[in-house]
């Protein structure tokens, strides 16, 4: 390897003691490793601790969404049969989570129908405010951006580490504060949080409270990520890394920084004033005082809609990322798609109405869809350019890859479906109904998720030095795919159908459905347990990882494979765009791995 | 080989050098490793403390649109409120909040000119008009308001109420005026966090990052301060 220091002297990396290690190598004994993780400021440490607990509560979160498909298997049912001594007892078929109540006199136990109905909404209530709050939105910014931002930026670290590692502690404690709302039995407000139920509901207990304050306090973990982001991306760009030279990784989390930054303050003031509004009554979104409920809506959906795309554009980052390597081809429309980010980051901000078409004026309803559409335009710029990034390109059918291809499917189906729910008179049908349930998911779990699992797949010989089975992984991307479109796409039938979204009882003519959706759920949980497998069997005994193993040319594959401490031996400084294929060899390349194409026949591909 | 490799200095970050007691603080001071130079760090400490001030303005956004969206709805109500609210001591406020942000400035400048002695002193006015603020809120405004029934929404209890709405118009004044207050005692804990530090000559001409981002955020809320005043005691 040749390398010229500043005067254009070769010269050797210096190399020496710690500088060689993995970044994860421990401090002798098991104390003063732990001590050492808990007070690092290193952003790869910090993000594996990110990965790790977010996929934690991933699990949590997947197994509310199993027990709520589990409790959906069978309607509920009141049946009142009178006995053989005239005494008419009713009795509640269909639940399956019903804590029951004992009759202080009696001490018979019942089984209300109310009850099972209402532990039902804290199952499903756990489940968005977990997956919301706790896992997509920190989900890939916080994991892999924190992790590879620097590393694909050329940088050491982010701008402010001692801020990053105190963004970790604060989302620690609103994970914290929601499983403390989980271990209180947990909340039923929906993790939207709507007044007047979430002002009023369960009066004298704080379980609501905590819940409130979780999603706050995580908000104010996500500004400090966001600002962090923002200001690395600004200043710490290697010697040579014009904007235009970042990776597509590098601008999604650029544009979901902003996002984070300019968004999230207002859903801080609002869940402020709503704790206010619980624990003084000051009445500023109770219609009893004077105040508006729907004012509670306009400020809480100003935030989390641009916060969908907080979700989503990470996810379109690392898209971006795998199928130019994969693909080993440039990516077609550098530009458009790093504007596009941008195009989405801006319409992000003025679309919020949407969410409230019924409780609006028409004129402002006729408004708020024609922006909607304007989503559309972006999204599709991005999903066209993929495409063609992948059109005569050399496409190997690794895991990432398979996920990205999983990722186009499902996230196409997510965004035309978006389409007849911003239009206002399909809207008037479906809203509120499973199509939204199966839209959102197509777009979150579809999109986010699984671009999370492109990602992880893609980089996990990177950040952890193994690589895994492909083989076993592809079975799980099976899995999962299978599982996901057998749970959520008939849910797009209950929704045309009228199902309504949240409730625990359906008609019988439903129930076909609900039991197929429930298997595919099921399928569902069987593919990521498989995954986990899969990783920890790569932990445990995989075979080390190449430094370059796709032959990615962005300047994380130049780091060791794991990173050391510093991420780099010497500053890199940066001579080509990130995805130049037709040009240049990728670093650290063995052409045992994969058979590079000839560059000057992808040269003359990409020009006819 | 694809990227050409440069040099760079042995990665340290500060605190791993033996501080010499006899020379200034600020002279000592080495910028973190994973910049290339102190006037980067500098820029992107001045970058990131502008950005979350964005977010500090979109926080009082959401109350400023409740104010404005509640103003609109009842009128009357916010008329009437507003005359409850003495306006001289709102600009006695108004006037020291003003004053502390020319010291808070001035200590800026302080540090950058190394005037140690004016550097703490402008500091101390600054954290002193500061507790001034908080003393004249609270004992000549919140107090006997709250005494004589002038709360917030359900707790309102005052019995001279002239238009049926005032509680709500008392839910805006506590909310927005309180969570100033905050920033107020955040600012304040800044501003007496880098007084504590400027012992050892800690900030000088080549290193008063803290000072002058800690000034930065009392500007704000001193700005904040200077919207919310004539909104609240000014407009019948």
């Amino acid at each position: 390897m040749t390398t010229l220091d500043h005067s254009g002297h070769p010269s050797t990396p210096a190399h020496g003691g710690h500088h060689d290690e993995p970044y994860y190598t421990g401090k002798g004994g098991v104390w003063p490793t732990i001590v050492d993780w808990a007070s690092t400021v290193d952003h790869k440490k910090l993000g594996v601790m990110y990965l790790t607990a977010i996929l934690v509560l991933f699990f949590l979160g997947g197994v509310a969404a199993l027990a709520v498909r589990t409790e959906l298997l069978e309607p509920v049912t009141t049946v009142t049969t009178i006995t053989a001594s005239g005494q008419a007892v009713t009795r509640t078929e269909g639940q399956l989570f019903n804590p029951g109540k004992v009759d202080p006199v009696t001490g018979e136990v019942s089984y209300p129908a109310d009850l099972g109905n209402n532990y039902y909404n804290r199952l499903f209530t756990m489940h968005g405010a977990i997956m919301v709050f706790m896992v997509i939105v920190p989900g890939i910014p916080a994991s892999l951006g924190n992790f590879f931002l620097p590393l694909m930026l050329g940088a050491k670290d982010v701008a402010f580490p001692r801020l990053n590692l105190l963004s970790w502690y604060v989302y620690t404690l609103g994970s914290l504060f929601g499983v403390l709302a989980i271990a209180y039995h947990g909340v039923d407000t929906g993790w939207t949080f709507y007044t007047p139920y979430s002002t009023t509901t369960d009066a004298g207990h704080w379980r609501v409270v905590y819940m409130i304050l979780a999603a706050f306090t995580l908000g104010f973990s996500s500004i400090l990520t966001g600002l962090n982001f923002v200001v690395t991306v600004h200043k710490l760009r290697a010697p040579g890394m014009g904007w235009f030279d970042m990776p597509l990784f590098c601008w999604a989390i650029y544009a979901t920084a902003i996002i984070q930054v300019l968004a999230t303050p207002v859903i801080g003031i609002t869940l402020l004033l709503l704790v206010f509004e619980r624990v003084f009554r000051v009445g500023i979104f109770d219609p009893g005082l004077g105040g508006d409920p729907v004012l509670y809506q306009h400020f809480f959906w100003f935030y989390s809609h641009p916060v969908v795309y907080v979700m989503i554009l990470p996810g379109m980052g690392v898209i971006s990322d795998v199928i130019a390597v994969h693909s080993r081809k440039p990516i077609f429309g550098y530009r458009a798609i790093a504007f596009a980010s941008l195009g989405i980051a801006g319409v992000a901000f003025i679309v919020w109405g949407h969410h409230m078409f019924a409780s609006m004026s028409e004129m402002a309803s006729v408004v708020f869809s024609a922006l909607t559409f304007l989503v559309a335009i972006p999204t599709a710029v991005k999903i066209f350019n993929w495409i063609a990034t992948m059109y005569k390109g050399s496409i190997a059918m690794t895991t990432p890859m398979i996920y990205a291809l999983i990722f186009l499917f499902l996230f196409a189906i997510g965004g035309l479906t978006g389409l007849p729910l911003a239009t206002l008179n399909t809207d008037l049908h479906l809203h509120d109904s499973y199509f939204v349930v199966a839209h959102f998911h197509y777009v979150m779990f579809g999109g986010t998720i699984v671009a999370l699992l492109a990602g992880l797949h893609h980089w996990w010989p990177k950040m952890f030095g193994k690589m895994y089975n492909q083989k076993a992984a592809n079975i799980g991307a099976l899995l999962v795919f299978v599982g996901f479109n057998v749970t959520f796409f008939t849910q797009f039938f209950l929704g045309t159908q009228g199902m309504p979204r949240r409730y625990a009882s359906y008609p019988a003519e439903f129930q076909i459905y609900h039991v197929i959706s429930t298997y595919g759920s099921y399928i569902l949980g069987i593919g990521f347990m498989w995954h986990l497998l899969v990783f920890i069997y790569s932990l445990a005994a995989g075979p080390k990882a190449k430094d370059n193993p796709w032959g990615g040319l962005t300047l994380e594959w130049v780091a060791a494979s794991p990173p050391t401490e510093h991420n780099f031996d010497h500053e890199p400084i940066v001579t080509h765009g990130p995805y130049d294929y037709d040009t240049q060899v990728p670093p650290k390349w063995d052409p045992k791995d994969w058979p590079l194409p000839d560059p000057a026949k992808v040269a003359a591909a990409h020009r006819h | 080989m694809t990227t050409l490799d440069a040099h760079t200095p042995d990665a340290h970050g500060p605190g791993h050098d033996v501080i010499d007691p006899s020379r200034p603080m600020y002279q000592q001071y080495k910028h973190a490793h994973h910049f290339r130079t102190a006037a980067d760090e500098f820029d992107a400490c001045k970058t990131g403390l502008w950005l979350f001030l964005a977010t500090e303005v979109l926080l009082f956004a959401g109350l400023f649109c409740a104010y404005t969206y509640f103003r609109y709805r009842f009128p009357a109500a916010f008329s009437a409120g507003s005359g409850y609210l003495d306006w001289r001591w709102g600009g006695l406020n108004t006037i020291v909040l003003l004053v502390s942000s020319y010291t808070a400035a001035s200590a800026v400048r302080n540090a950058q000119l190394n005037q140690q002695a004016r550097l703490k002193l402008n500091l101390l006015i600054t954290i002193l008009c500061g507790l001034a603020f908080i003393g004249i809120k609270f004992a000549l405004e919140y107090g006997p308001k709250w005494a004589q029934g002038k709360r917030p929404g359900s707790l309102y209890c005052y019995p001279f109420a002239h238009e049926p709405n005032e509680p709500m118009w008392w839910s805006v004044y506590y909310c927005a005026t309180g969570v100033h207050a905050l920033h107020v005692v955040i600012g304040a804990g800044l501003l007496t966090w880098c007084l504590v530090r400027c012992k050892n000559q800690h900030y000088g001409p080549t290193h008063y990052t803290m000072v002058e981002n800690s000034a930065l955020y009392w500007h704000l809320v001193d700005l904040i301060w200077i919207f919310l005043f004539p909104l609240l005691y000014l407009i019948h």
